[in-house]
């Protein structure tokens, strides 16, 4: 623990004014910064003390066994829980608690692991709920159909256009999501999230459930989002070999604590982090 | 004459179409859910500035420029912008693999490639080493390529951006000047059924006279709108969306995207159409499988009306007569079915339609000449720039592929093999003179590697199979495996079919499922399936395929040279037969030789009278990664009808 607590803030040091990834990706400063975050429910303690930040532009990789707290951490993240104990810094500025309205206002837009989307609505409809943040006209003057909010309904569709056209949806653009397959459901969660142009993107196992080329896709289409919009991502994934091939950096979690940070080598070889998910022998 | 002087060139004839129709519009594509479009002033600029940047860039007279990717204007720009510019154009299949690629770009000794997005990037990446030619990618659709090394590659855009800036005005004009009849227009590669694909070389004067006769066979004008959504590696898309385009300066409408083809179809309703049978097979298919879930009373409606369709339907089209109250039900059906359903499948507003590359089941063709839709077909190769036999209006049939096209003279020699001479012929294989020599006579005449022969009564080309594959039995009956095959493949649960009897004593055959039609029969019989394998071995869907092959063979036996060709043994392949394992080529044409080799021990238990027999396939995934399935296949015997018992 001390050792990876070490390594960690050596890390720290190296990183303080970004680095380069392998592929040559200019990695900038800290985006989000999350200070012994620790969050109960109860009596059972969900996160402890765990720290870790996410900078500009990087592909953040949260895995863990079941039960680890990846996806209560997601939610401290994008605010929808506050931790009892700790502080979450984003964008310089230490955050205070926010309704879910304001969530979406500041950037983080998410996905969710199991999709939330409206069935009986179209994709393009959907997608279209992503930029409820972009309408600003009032009821009356949607109503009645006339200059800005008809010129903004404009803009926006042509938004959502660009974002059904970047993750090939076009074929699906009229079909009630209700009828599509769940690989399908899954791009259509993510076109919604973009729609709404966040700088932070959470995604709650973007590939669970799907097969070899759904999943390839879909890594395809992160990475993708992260170099053409420069979207910084966090991302929970059970996929092994998904995390170590997307993430830029990985936390790994187990029982609420934090056991491992840094690079996917790093990470992978960390022993902690093997015995978390391989078991250890008994002696 | 001033208008034959000026259109020897296609970038001449699309100067002319400047002039003449400037401001209508000569290319649509649907982007962003919206169609956009560009008139020939708009899009002779965009070509006129792809030809500069590729002469900024070190484009020389005559270097090959290779496109592949899906039918997007930009890319029909370029192939004109390549010869304005004064290199040829090699339009390459945008689903070929990246060896396949490399065959192509390494035999053409392409300079340059064009590539329409990142999937063709990456494929000219990873042969890139193989190709000490190639110096120079030009990319159209930029997503995901920011991070690659820009050393050796140019956006599109930033390419005609060079070229508007550059001064090079004086050397284009001297190039496009220099252009003639005889300058070749475009390499096409030939899926090569049998061999190593070969470059056709096209010059200006076959695609420009095979435009013309082919626009005045059909009456084609400027008002035609046709759905460019055919690889554009083919001849049929080049003389289709860029030589009779050119010619009768219609407008060119590119899809969304490949799977949005059917619903662009029905926004454009072109009034010129072409689809190989598979097409309309396919739409005939989701057609029926839709009326099976119709209400009671609408599904009534739809088969009342279409058997009044299927009687007098096609007699109408044709122009002869029918009665009074045979008239007015037809046009009560007309109101009621033909036209929503037309207009359903985008082909409402269809003046000449064709179909070829395999022969069309003649109950899928009255379907859609029943319903009032101008279907006809034609016959045609590469090397004849597409058209050698069409059906004139008035008198099509299922079984004929028509009259030769204007300008054709055709011929059958003692074999049996069709022959043809052209103003379409073309010039030459590229590189490769001793095919060209085998192919093409001396004074013109071209082998079609065809068998067929030309019926007395109408003049009409009859076509019945490859010349090579219509080979003997032991007994020495005529075997004509492709005939038997299509017969099969008119079934919409049978999606391929390989017959194997050269040579041996009775036929035997391989059967592929089409997973539609039997998936949604399964469903509807509430049979589970897990796999295609499962379903396509599943005893009552043999139970169906047997009764299949069986009424082929009952039809069959009523041909009297043919009645050796009936089936006596079947099996259902637990995997479809794919081009990416190499069985079919990429227009998905069966692979005879290759398909005998790779199931070897199939088809010797076919013969051995084996129940069942065990196999392991290897197949490739669409990613290039190679797995295997293994399976156990249940061998049926076939009722076959013996000369004899039908003699008493």
């Amino acid at each position: 623990m001390i050792e990876a607590a070490e390594k960690h803030m050596h890390q720290n040091e190296d990183l303080t004014s970004g680095y380069t990834t392998a592929d040559g990706r200019r990695i900038g400063d800290v985006m989000m910064d999350l200070k012994s975050i620790t969050l109960r429910f109860g009596g059972v303690v969900a996160i402890q003390d765990i720290s870790f930040d996410i900078r500009q532009g990087e592909i953040r990789a949260i895995i863990g066994p079941n039960g680890a707290g990846k996806s209560s951490m997601l939610n401290v993240i994008s605010g929808f829980y506050v931790p009892q104990e700790g502080e979450v810094w984003f964008r310089g500025k230490k955050r205070p608690s926010l309704k879910p309205y304001q969530v979406a206002q500041q950037g983080i837009a998410r996905t969710f692991q199991n999709i939330a989307l409206f069935e009986g609505m179209t994709v393009l409809d959907n997608v279209m709920t992503g930029r409820l943040n972009f309408m600003k006209s009032g009821w009356l003057a949607q109503t009645i159909w006339l200059g800005k909010a008809s010129r903004e309904e404009t803009a926006n569709r042509q938004k959502v256009e660009e974002i059904i056209d970047f993750l090939e949806i076009q074929s699906i653009r009229k079909t009630p999501v209700g009828r599509l397959p769940y690989g399908l459901k899954k791009r259509v969660e993510l076109a919604r999230a973009l729609a709404a142009e966040p700088e932070l993107l959470l995604l709650d196992e973007p590939m669970a459930g799907m097969n070899v080329e759904e999943k390839e896709d879909m890594s395809r289409f992160i990475l993708d989002v992260n170099d053409e919009f420069g979207t910084t991502i966090a991302l929970i994934e059970h996929d092994m070999g998904v995390v170590m091939d997307l993430s830029d950096r990985v936390v790994v979690m187990d029982y609420g604590k934090k056991i491992g940070d840094g690079t996917p080598d790093e990470v992978r070889n960390n022993e902690q982090v093997i015995a978390a998910y391989l078991g250890v022998p008994n002696e | 004459m001033p208008e034959t002087k000026s259109a020897v060139s296609l970038p001449a004839l699309l100067a002319r179409n400047v002039k003449r129709h400037g401001s209508s519009v000569a290319y649509r594509e649907k982007e962003f859910g919206i169609w956009q479009s560009w008139t020939w002033s708009e899009a002779a600029d965009e070509i006129n500035a792809m030809a500069k940047g590729l002469i900024n860039l070190g484009a020389k007279t005559g270097d090959c420029i290779a496109i592949a990717g899906r039918n997007r204007p930009a890319l029909y720009w370029i192939s004109i912008a390549a010869q304005k510019a004064g290199c040829i154009p090699v339009p390459l299949y945008q689903d070929a693999s990246a060896e396949e690629m490399a065959y192509a770009l390494g035999h053409c000794g392409a300079r340059y490639v064009v590539a329409g997005d990142q999937e063709q990037v990456d494929k000219v990446a990873e042969v890139t080493g193989e190709l000490p030619g190639l110096e120079h990618v030009i990319y159209f659709d930029g997503r995901g390529l920011r991070k690659y090394d820009h050393a050796q590659m140019t956006a599109l855009a930033e390419l005609q951006k060079a070229g508007r800036e550059s001064d090079v005005d004086d050397e284009l004009a001297r190039r496009e000047a220099e252009l003639t009849a005889d300058s070749t227009c475009v390499i096409l590669y030939t899926s090569g059924t049998t061999s190593r694909p070969k470059g056709v070389v096209l010059s200006n004067r076959n695609v420009i006279e095979t435009a013309k006769n082919s626009c005045e066979f059909d009456k084609l004008t400027q008002k035609e709108e046709v759905l460019a959504y055919l690889p554009m590696a083919w001849v049929g898309d080049y003389i289709f969306s860029i030589g009779q385009a050119l010619w009768a300066g219609f407008c060119v409408n590119c899809p969304e995207s490949q799977d949005t083809m059917q619903a662009d179809l029905r926004e454009i309703g072109p009034t010129y159409y072409f689809a190989p049978p598979q097409v309309f097979e396919r739409q005939l298919t989701s057609v029926m499988i839709r009326m099976e879930d119709a209400s009671k009373f609408k599904k009534r409606m739809f088969d009342h009306f279409m058997k009044v369709a299927k009687r007098v339907g096609p007699t109408m089209l044709d122009g002869g007569s029918v009665s009074f109250m045979d008239k007015l039900s037809y046009r009560l059906g007309k109101l009621m079915v033909y036209e929503p359903l037309k207009d359903t499948l985008g082909l409402r507003r269809i003046r000449v339609g064709y179909t070829a590359g395999e022969a069309i089941g003649p109950e899928l063709f009255e379907f859609y000449r029943s319903l009032g839709i101008n279907l006809k077909q034609l016959y045609g190769q590469t090397e004849a720039t597409v058209f050698i036999t069409q059906q004139p209006d008035g008198s099509v049939r299922p079984d004929t592929v028509g009259v030769p096209s204007p300008g054709v003279e055709l011929k059958i020699d003692d074999s049996g093999e069709v022959f043809y001479r052209s103003p379409g012929v073309f010039v030459e294989y590229f590189k490769n003179p001793e095919s060209t020599a085998s192919t093409k006579a001396q004074d013109g005449w071209v082998a079609t590697g065809d068998a067929g022969f030309i019926e007395e009564k109408t003049g009409q080309l009859r076509i019945i199979d490859r010349i090579k594959d219509v080979g003997k039995m032991a007994d020495g009956a005529l075997f004509a495996p492709k005939y038997v095959e299509n017969k099969l493949k008119f079934f919409p649960d049978i999606l391929e079919a390989v017959v194997f009897g050269a040579e041996r004593d009775r036929c035997c055959a391989f059967i592929n499922i089409d997973l539609t039609s039997v998936g949604n029969w399964a469903e509807r019989n509430n049979i589970a399936y897990a796999s295609y394998q499962e379903l396509s071995q599943h005893p009552q869907v043999l139970d169906i395929i047997d009764g299949h092959v069986s009424e082929v063979n009952a039809s069959i036996a009523d041909d009297e040279m043919l009645a050796g060709c009936q089936i006596h043994r079947f099996l259902v392949l637990h995997k479809e037969l794919d081009a990416d394992d190499g069985e079919m080529t990429r227009t998905r044409k069966v692979r005879r030789g290759v398909i005998a080799e790779k199931f070897n021990e199939l088809v010797t238990a076919l013969y051995d009278d084996s129940p069942s027999i065990y196999t392991e396939t290897e197949v490739t995934y669409e990613d290039g990664r190679k797995g295997k399935i293994t399976a156990t296949l249940e061998i049926r015997d076939a009722k076959v009808i013996s000369a004899k018992a039908k003699a008493a």
